[in-house]
């Protein structure tokens, strides 16, 4: 690739997803592209720059997707199903008891494993949730892999890497050599196609917000025009969950760290219903 | 440092499932079959046991339940790892006392992430390559 392709590459990505690429990452977008390449019918990664030189759309769209990481599986991390657990989840059954009503959103939800992870959790509390009305709303920019999640069909190989095999038993029926999740947990989630670098305040209002291991991929000011207009969405006793290598912290202050909880984070507030917009908003919002 | 079992009648896969324990810290033992696996806990109860189920002279599963009736045998965590990946037969382990259930072909993160699962390594110790 030459580094004129690089860099135009580099610029077409940030600018449909967010994806801020550093100056070495030539291999991330060879690795990704190739076998995109390869399934276009094309001879190589030269060709695909060609079409996607020449405005070809339906190859645009495709390079984005194969390039928006979806590395994930079952209970990926384990500590923030913990918190799930043990904190959001106690906590929250006590603040919206009179509401007996929460809503989460997956705002990475990739090819599922998170957003159904959520679902066993709900579901292995049982009695507790009794009458209570939840709901799970998985986005991704990438339709591909929101098919693949609808479906909830999985590999042998991708049912092993975090799930405890009682959860495998009981929210999963096997399919050859595929396991699929059982339609009660299928419909616990509702899928939507979503950029989070564009408006997402249709979505309505969260009590719990998953967005995890996406944001590492956007620059600076992108993330905190992310936080910022989740903070909206969200009640002061609200919860966003983040990845273990990301952090608010020296971005924003629309959300403070919850002590002894790793990658959990509570809004600080300022939600903007009484156009309180932060000042790094307007910024970013700017852009 | 803690022992594993490794009961298997192929060579082959013993010799893999000891490179990625080793890697993980485990202390390694083997056995080709059932017969002699319980012998070896009779010895000395490893901490886990990772466990094929056909094997000739005694099966993995008749193996399982003489183990939890030993003297101290409910004490290893015993995780399968077999190509019978039924769940038919990932049920009749769990009732008989299996811990957790590795379905072949396996690799290093699926070994890694199942004895997570049952606390025979911590979460937040990546085993070295």
């Amino acid at each position: 690739m030459t580094p004129p392709d690089y860099e135009y590459l580099r610029k077409l990505f940030k600018d449909h997803s967010g994806l801020d690429l550093s100056s070495d990452k030539q291999y991330l977008i060879e690795s990704r592209l190739l076998p995109l390449a390869r399934k276009c019918g094309l001879a190589g990664i030269p060709d695909l720059i060609a079409k996607i030189r020449s405005g070809s759309t339906q190859h645009i769209v495709q390079a984005v997707e194969a390039m928006t990481t979806n590395e994930t599986f079952f209970f990926r991390d384990k500590v923030p199903f913990d918190h799930f657990r043990d904190t959001i989840m106690p906590e929250l059954l006590k603040a919206r008891a009179a509401r007996r009503a929460l809503r989460i959103w997956c705002a990475a939800g990739s090819t599922g494993q998170e957003p159904y992870s959520l679902a066993m959790c709900l579901k292995e509390m049982g009695a507790a949730l009794a009458g209570w009305r939840v709901e799970i709303i998985a986005t991704d920019l990438s339709q591909e892999v929101l098919e693949k999640s609808k479906a909830g069909i999985y590999s042998q190989f991708e049912v092993q890497r975090g799930l405890p095999i009682q959860m495998l038993v009981k929210y999963f029926k096997q399919s050859g050599e595929f396991w699929q999740i059982t339609p009660e947990l299928r419909s616990m989630i509702q899928h939507r196609q979503l950029n989070l670098l564009h408006d997402f305040s249709q979505l309505g209002s969260f009590d719990v917000v998953f967005c995890r291991n996406v944001l590492i991929y956007f620059d600076q000011d992108t993330k905190i025009n992310v936080f910022n207009r989740l903070a909206r969405l969200m009640d002061g006793d609200g919860f966003l969950v983040l990845g273990a290598a990301e952090t608010v912290v020296g971005l924003t202050d629309t959300f403070k760290p919850v002590p002894d909880r790793r990658g959990l984070y509570r809004p600080n507030g300022l939600r903007a219903g009484a156009g309180a917009m932060p000042r790094a908003a307007a910024v970013a919002a700017g852009r | 440092m803690k022992t594993c079992l490794v009961v298997d009648d192929s060579g082959v896969v013993r010799k893999i499932a000891r490179r990625i324990l080793e890697g993980m810290g485990f202390s390694v033992i083997e056995a080709e079959d059932g017969a002699v696996a319980l012998e070896a806990c009779k010895r000395a109860m490893p901490e886990a046991v990772l466990l094929d189920w056909n094997m000739p002279v005694m099966d993995g599963f008749e193996f399982l339940v003489q183990l939890r009736r030993l003297p101290g045998g409910d004490q290893p965590k015993v995780v399968f790892c077999t190509t019978e990946n039924g769940i038919d037969h990932i049920s009749r382990a769990l009732h008989a006392g299996a811990n957790e259930y590795i379905m072949k072909p396996f690799d290093k993160d699926i070994v890694v992430a199942k004895f997570q699962e049952v606390g025979l390594i911590a979460l937040d110790v990546p085993a070295e390559a």
